[in-house]
């Protein structure tokens, strides 16, 4: 069984700080992570491997040359084999371009039965690019990962979480599922694979070695115009009502009725 | 110093794996109760901790001085106790085997050690025998395929818990000081061997040290370790991977103390402004730094040097424990004043710091040892 796990690079969102004046993030010297989600998307394949060591796990990412860093962490915590897509041209890639790209690399690496992604990354936030990678490759996705149930002989049993609860679903292989961090607590490293990492080769792909047209990659393949960007104004404070539960439900109907909310 | 990147990862994990595990409730849990978690020692078994330098043939991790360093130096940031158990199948228990083991006797002993599955302990040390190792009385006589051991070892890291313990003994009465002594590996279940009760320390509460007795215990002579009567030639190189773990430590524990002055410093409001901007507070922080980071540079290049054999590694090793394990005290103390009244709370971080790292300057050759390594290999020439 093969499973190619997809990761991203992104700023350790909470060591990012806002600049109080421009309104802008900071990104100067706030380290690189690997997306938090894409560690359990990576644990779940671990997992898979762990029962059964035929299984083989590659990591791959698009990213600028320093993503090796991750790929790196990520061979650390267990996976077998590492490719990164990196390219100028695959610079300024929204999420249409990156699933092309990612698709592409997939296609390189040949045959698989699962992949991993994470759900979002923590610097765009749009959950969009698990899905659509699956879209490119004609493959079912299944989105919310909190459980796997069972891997049968053609299809795996998972649970989706949803705001409430949580679906059944049985999807057939090969298919694209994206984890929630409920699916599991990502490993630690070791020191032994830290070294083997060290000792590894990171496959480092451009567009050519992927068979893409330069214009199918990064900025120029991007439907996604960014407007404007801005930092939305911190919400008030909060008021804490006191008193007995009575004077404080008599006290939160008469705000909500002055606010015309009733 | 610039590390490599993967000397960064190795950071990484260490760090990780300290800030997630070792929690305040776990830390307060292991000194109110003087017990370290067992589930604890095996996660760190399994991040690869007790077997740093130990080859990968037999079970250890294949990586390097700086590593263990690196290691030491983020867990002993937030619990200095943990260093204790993680140095000690690292150098103490692993080191002498590495150095002088057989074969057999590697393959036998380091993977349970080096995976942490079982633990050995160090003993040199005895009650009239401290620094000056040369004066051991314990005695070794030969008898057929055995030799019978006598005598009584002091202060013994995890003598309590341990399997087996490496004890030095005398082999050779003809022979005086530190000559005529050979290394046993012992069974700590062999008839004749026993504890005395674990010791109440003043700190690195958590890591049990008490007495080794041994009364007429039968030891096989295939478990002698490295050439007879050259034992403690091998106790002493040992000593060199010691010291640079407890520099490690110290600038690890060192920094924890830091880290603790600083945002109290921040949050404390005195006369109408944060103590921070009184100069008093702020020099002295900058002191602490600058101090910080030149025992930080001499751990490093002491790790560097003997992962090359350098000559000058012994040397470099006595001024990295010299020097780390003194400021490490220094800045502890220091971190204490800035909390005022606070820092004799044991709600607060540093009271407990600053009773760990008060054995730094002491176990492993003392600073007034190292001060006798140090100017010795200066005035020999």
């Amino acid at each position: 069984m093969k499973i190619i796990v997809c990761a991203k690079q992104v700023p350790d969102t909470n060591e990012v700080k806002i600049d109080p004046v421009k309104g802008t993030l900071i990104r100067d010297g706030v380290p690189s992570i690997l997306n938090p989600d894409d560690a359990n998307a990576l644990e779940a394949a671990l997992q898979l491997k762990d029962k059964d060591s035929k299984i083989s796990v590659s990591i791959l990412s698009m990213g600028p040359p320093q993503a090796a860093y991750m790929l790196r962490e990520c061979l650390a915590m267990g996976a077998d084999d590492a490719y990164l897509l990196s390219s100028r041209t695959f610079g300024g890639a929204d999420t249409c371009a990156t699933s092309t790209t990612l698709a592409a690399g997939i296609r390189g690496i040949g045959a698989y039965d699962i992949i991993f992604a994470g759900r979002q990354a923590i610097d765009g936030d749009t959950a969009q690019v698990g899905p659509q990678t699956a879209q490119r490759l004609g493959i079912p996705s299944v989105t919310y990962v909190q459980k796997i149930r069972e891997i049968k002989k053609k299809s795996v049993v998972v649970e989706r979480q949803l705001e409430d609860g949580y679906e059944v679903i049985e999807v057939e292989m090969p298919c694209l599922l994206t984890a929630v961090k409920e699916l599991n607590t990502p490993r630690y490293m070791s020191v032994e694979r830290i070294e083997n990492a060290y000792k590894a080769e990171i496959k480092i792909w451009n567009e050519n070695d992927i068979n893409l047209k330069a214009e199918d990659c990064g900025l120029k393949a991007s439907p996604t115009q960014v407007f404007r960007s801005f930092t939305p104004p911190p919400k008030g404070k909060g008021e804490m009502l006191s008193g007995s539960i009575g004077e404080m439900a008599a006290a939160l109907v008469g705000k909500l009725r002055e606010k015309h909310v009733i | 110093m610039i590390f490599s990147e993967k000397h960064d990862l190795i950071r990484k994990l260490a760090r990780d794996f300290a800030e997630t595990e070792l929690t305040n409730d776990i830390l307060d849990e292991i000194e109110a109760t003087a017990t370290y978690p067992t589930e604890l020692l095996a996660k760190m078994g399994k991040a690869g901790f007790f077997g740093v330098k130990t080859p990968k043939e037999y079970g250890g991790q294949g990586s390097d001085y700086l590593s263990y360093v690196i290691i030491l130096e983020e867990l002993g940031r937030v619990s200095a106790v943990t260093d204790i158990w993680v140095s000690a199948p690292n150098s103490l228990g692993g080191g002498p085997l590495m150095l002088a083991g057989t074969e057999e006797q590697l393959k036998k002993y380091l993977p349970p050690i080096a995976t942490g599955e079982k633990i050995m302990a160090f003993a040199l040390t005895e009650p009239g025998a401290g620094s000056d190792a040369g004066g051991t009385t314990t005695t070794a006589i030969r008898d057929g395929e055995y030799w019978v051991l006598n005598g009584r070892k002091t202060f013994i890291t995890t003598a309590p818990v341990a399997d087996w313990a490496i004890v030095y003994a005398k082999t050779d009465l003809t022979q005086k000081g530190s000559r005529g002594i050979s290394a046993f590996i012992v069974d700590m279940k062999l008839p004749g061997v026993s504890c005395g009760k674990a010791e109440h320390k003043m700190g690195i509460i958590g890591c049990p040290t008490s007495d080794i007795i041994l009364e007429d215990v039968r030891v096989h002579e295939s478990d002698i370790l490295g050439e007879e009567n050259r034992g403690f030639q091998n106790a002493m190189k040992t000593l060199d991977i010691g010291r640079i773990g407890v520099a490690a430590m110290s600038i690890g524990v060192a920094q924890g103390a830091l880290d603790e002055a600083i945002k109290y410093a921040k949050e404390r409001r005195q006369f109408g402004q944060r103590i921070a901007d009184f100069q008093a507070i702020s020099f002295m922080i900058a002191d602490m730094a600058t101090k910080l980071q030149a025992a930080k540079e001499l751990v490093y290049r002491a790790a560097q040097l003997k992962e090359m054999n350098s000559p000058e590694a012994g040397t470099a090793a006595s001024m990295a424990k010299y020097y780390a394990t003194e400021i490490c005290n220094e800045i502890a103390g220091k971190a204490v004043q800035i909390h005022g009244g606070y820092g004799y709370i044991k709600e607060y971080k540093v009271e407990r710091i600053y009773r760990d790292c008060r054995v730094f300057t002491i176990f492993e050759g003392t600073s007034q040892v190292q001060q006798m390594v140090i100017s010795g290999a200066l005035l020999k020439k």
